[in-house]
């Protein structure tokens, strides 16, 4: 081999080294030590693990009940999110950026928050009813312990997540492909139905397959609407075993924990061999179509969108707000009841509270920080690999990456459940087997933003790059990284806003010493201190929208489409 | 067929007049090319006609009827134009077929005689049996003729292009080159075409609209465009035309008049009513400079000599305005060399208009 063959080859072998071995350490790793738990738990092969959870009905009920949220979620999610995407994209409404801030808000907030928050706003002892003498009266049901319910919520929390793909998609559309299609005859309804909603498809599927996997996974929507109604899910179930059980149970919480990954790979299965079919790359660059005039329907769709805001966004924030100042359960709001004593209560007087904040502050900006650096160099080799094994690669990165947090979280607990050999070091009951989970769990949220972009960028960008002498770290530095950093920046940040107030991973893998925001605010809410759980959630929201206001003060110096919520 | 006007059409983009105050009369089956520099307002012109863009002031009728103006906009698919576009902007989620047949099927029309025009639409371009292809497996000359054939199955009454062949080979241009101008004469569509090559617009347009800086600098027939160019934008911009100062110093006879250009005297052709005036000037080409070594002219110096093939191109600057440049052709064999003193004739040249005098 010539020196200038090897100098090429030298820089690929060195990337592709240095992704397998991240692949390695946080996703087979892991997942193998999972299907070694099932197939041979104990260390001999064996069929019990898997028998039992079969033979169990509670294995059953609880996956029926994934699967009716999950799609039921995904449907809803998808459905409201396109549309919204639309119409804030291709027509002449007003207000843009505040919609789109308003509507992407609810992404940003952690789902144990939109359920406490909406639980907060038409329960019996919601101060918001209450404002109005309409509250049930003390022991009604609440109408959101239900399964449509949780479908509703998880709707809301994910709508948001759709809308940003399918606007991302939106904005790339080239101009001249709507504007032939009108010189051909076709009206604005025709002209989506026939060419906008068919080149979004990429988009849409890529949006819905990515809902669903955060539907079926989500913890804290059923944990606080459905364990009160005894309406389990796959992740729940998890959690109330291994609550009950401690690591005994382990082998067979595997087993559920595996289940939902079946599930949720059939999702991503079923996106990548339909958009295999439809690789429309857009690579003409143009600019922005013309917003279709709404004319005399304009007053119709503002109400309409603003009402939508006001009802999954304003409302549940204000239920939230208020039974975060009253005194205590079912206390209605007065001048003489409103109170601060439950923000002092978590903030000074809860050890674990504020230890929680500490720990989820510097645990998200690690997950971030990583993610938005390994992203680019993976999403290379996923989406420009040469090599037929990178290829085979893809399906053994999406896999483990897009699993849902309950799969991980019991993942690393078997992993990490005795002390790492050679070394000795015990990861298990502290603060660092959390990020090993985050990192693991999360690198997803930027890893696809970053692959989708890569799909849209057209190649021979990066081979002129080339041809002009450019390596490959070169390019990846100069021309690749400069291109994707919208998406892969975008994800860092979706990283960071989740991570903070995450539970479904934490939830698992907490210890004393390592709670985590989300975890002391569940532990409060299952307490029944349902005002110390709002305080901690309006302390979080609070955070969190101080952040996009800070963040947006970068915004000049960021490329445009870094911030989600911003347009 | 119909007949195209625009009136006094202004389109501003903030305080910026991408198109200002221009007016065009297009004649029923006329092929009119729109030429100009690169931003000076050729697309939004035409994304005006086809009904994409809104007039900030004026009026744009297609036929008889209005259809941008103060009373309004009618939608673009309401308009029956084609319009073919410099990118293609053909759907990558349909065959080439389902390209060509889309209008068709918007207007709900019989699947037979839809199938039946899509065939003879791809015939129409040479391109049977690709009907079936994606556009990204298409070269980009079949993948401009799809985009004909698109624009052409709905037999609209007004076709436009914007810069259909700017993407092409040079070889590829001149046979769409052909196909256009044999489409025009078969159907007598009424075209406006986009371009900022003259030669394109002079081999294929029956008159030519020159746009500069967003105003309509001349509307002409190539012919007259080239020999009675009505400013100095139009003349320099069309074939290079050589821009020299003059003094009129006769009214006009018989379409000419005398002149005085570096010092000499000579006769030009010009515009009827022309009386003596200062400042004026004259536009020639590099046919009408001779070299003549005793006769009357000017002398100057030979700057560069540019060898073609069978000619050269001279630079060269008379000596008494060393900041001018006139340059001309010499047949094989050439004589000059740069660097060489030489003595020019004008032989003859077009008065330009004084600014605001009407065409
Ligand atoms: N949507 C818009 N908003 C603001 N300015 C615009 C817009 N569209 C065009 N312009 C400006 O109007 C001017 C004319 O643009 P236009 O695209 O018509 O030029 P053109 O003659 O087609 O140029 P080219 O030959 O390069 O295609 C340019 O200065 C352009 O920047
Ligand atoms: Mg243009």
């Amino acid at each position: 081999m010539s020196t200038r063959i090897r100098e090429s080859r030298g820089q690929e072998m060195a990337l592709t080294t240095a992704v397998a071995i991240v692949i390695v350490l946080l996703s087979l790793l892991p997942m193998l030590r999972l299907i070694k738990e099932i197939v041979a738990p104990g260390g001999t092969l064996s069929t019990v693990a898997i028998k039992a959870g079969l033979a169990s009905p509670a294995t059953w009920v609880a996956t029926w009940h994934t699967l009716v949220v999950g799609i039921g979620g995904t449907l809803l999610a998808v459905l409201s999110g396109t549309l919204v995407a639309v119409l804030i994209t291709l027509t002449d409404i007003r207000g843009r950026s505040a919609l789109v801030l308003c509507y992407v808000m609810p992404l940003m907030i952690a789902p144990q928050v939109t359920a406490l928050a909406w639980l907060q706003l038409f329960g019996p002892a919601s101060p918001f009813l209450k404002l109005f003498g309409a509250a049930p009266p003390l022991g009604t049901k609440n109408p959101l312990y239900s399964t449509s319910g949780i479908i509703l919520l998880l709707g809301v929390q994910y709508g948001p997540l759709v809308f940003l793909l399918v606007r991302a998609g939106l904005r790339k559309l080239p101009r001249e492909l709507v504007e032939a299609s009108r010189a051909g005859g076709a009206g604005w309804f025709t002209v989506l139905v026939t060419i906008v909603l068919p080149l979004m498809t990429p988009s849409i599927m890529a949006a819905a397959a990515l809902a669903f996997v955060s539907c079926v996974g989500n913890f804290g929507i059923p944990a606080f609407l459905g364990i009160p109604a005894n309406y389990l899910v796959l992740p729940t179930l998890i959690y109330q075993r291994l609550a009950g059980g401690g690591p005994a149970v382990l082998g067979e919480t595997a087993f559920l924990s595996v289940l939902i990954g079946v599930i949720a790979m059939a999702g991503i299965l079923a996106q990548e061999v339909m958009s295999r079919r439809r690789d429309y790359r857009i690579s003409s660059t143009s600019l922005a179509a013309e917003p279709y005039e709404l004319g005399r329907w304009r007053p119709a769709v503002h109400a309409g969108m603003w009402l939508l805001i006001v009802v999954v966004l304003v409302l549940p924030l204000f239920g939230l707000v208020l039974t975060s100042l009253v005194p205590g359960y079912g206390i209605a709001l007065t001048a003489k009841t409103v109170t601060l004593d439950n923000y002092r209560f978590v903030l000074f007087e809860h050890d674990a509270a504020s230890r929680a904040f500490f720990n989820s502050f510097w645990l998200s900006i690690a997950a971030a920080f990583f993610a938005v650096l390994v992203a680019v160099p993976i999403g290379y080799l996923i989406a420009w690999g040469k090599q037929r094994w990178v290829r085979l690669l893809n399906l053994s990165v999406e896999l483990p990456y897009a699993l849902p947090g309950v799969v991980l979280a019991i993942a690393s607990l078997l992993l990490f459940l005795r002390p790492i050999p050679l070394t000795g070091i015990q990861l298990y009951n502290t603060v660092w087997i959390i990020l090993y989970a985050y990192l693991a769990r999360f690198l997803v949220l930027a890893l696809r933003p970053t692959i989708s972009g890569y799909h849209q960028i057209d190649r021979a960008l990066e081979e002129a790059a080339q041809v002009a002498g450019a390596g490959l770290f070169t390019r990846m530095r100069t021309i690749i990284f400069p291109l994707l950093a919208p998406a892969a920046i975008a994800g860092g940040l979706l990283i960071f806003m989740t991570a903070l107030s995450e539970l479904t991973v934490s939830a698992l893998l907490w210890s004393s010493g390592s709670e985590t925001i989300g975890v002391v605010m569940f532990s409060f809410e299952q307490g029944g201190d349902s005002n110390y759980a709002a305080a901690m959630s309006v302390i979080t929201v609070a955070v969190t929208f101080v952040l996009m206001l800070v963040t947006n003060l970068l915004a000049p110096y960021l490329p445009s489409g870094v911030l989600p919520w911003r347009d | 067929m119909a007949r195209l006007s625009l009136d006094n059409v202004t389109k501003s983009f903030a305080n910026f007049d991408a198109v200002n105050d221009v007016s065009i009369d297009v004649g029923d089956g006329e092929f009119l090319a729109v030429l100009g520099p690169s931003g000076c307002g050729k697309t939004t012109l035409l994304r005006l006609v086809a009904g994409f863009e809104k007039v900030t002031s004026g009026e744009i009728r297609i036929g008889s009827e209005v259809v941008s103006g103060r009373g309004g906009s009618v939608a673009p698919e309401k308009r029956r134009v084609g319009i073919v576009f410099q990118n293609y902007a053909l759907w990558p989620h349909m065959t080439v077929a389902e390209n060509i047949g889309y209008s068709l099927k918007v207007a709900k029309l019989n699947k037979a005689v839809a199938r039946q025009k899509v065939e003879d639409a791809l015939a129409l371009v040479n391109l049977q049996g690709l009907g079936d292809r994606r556009p990204a497996n298409l070269s980009g000359g079949q993948r401009q003729r799809v985009a004909l054939a698109r624009c052409l199955v709905a037999a609209p009454s007004l076709v436009l292009f914007d810069e259909p062949l700017a993407n092409l080979d040079v070889h590829l241009r001149a046979s769409m080159e052909d196909e256009f101008a044999s489409f025009h004469k078969r159907t007598g569509t009424t075209i406006v075409y986009i371009t900022h090559d003259q030669a394109e617009a002079m081999a294929l347009a029956d008159r030519i609209a020159v746009m500069d800086g967003g105003r309509l600098a001349q509307l002409a027939t190539p012919r007259e465009l080239y020999h009675e160019p009505a400013n100095e934008m139009v003349a320099s911009f069309i074939s290079q035309g050589i821009l020299l100062p003059a003094d009129v110093l006769s009214a006009e006879q018989a379409g000419q008049c005398k002149v005085r250009v570096l010092g000499a005297e000579l006769v030009v052709r010009c515009r009827p009513g022309e009386r003596p005036r200062t400042g004026a000037k004259i536009c020639c080409r590099s046919a009408d400079l001779d070299v003549s070594p005793d006769g009357p002219g000017f002398d100057g110096l030979v700057k560069r000599v540019i060898y073609q093939g069978g000619s050269a191109r001279i630079e060269f600057t008379p000596s008494t305005s060393p900041d001018l440049t006139l340059h001309f052709e010499q047949p094989d064999p050439v004589v000059l060399e740069s660097g060489a003193q030489a003595r020019l004739r004008i032989r003859s040249g077009w008065l330009i208009p004084a600014a605001g005098a009407v065409a």
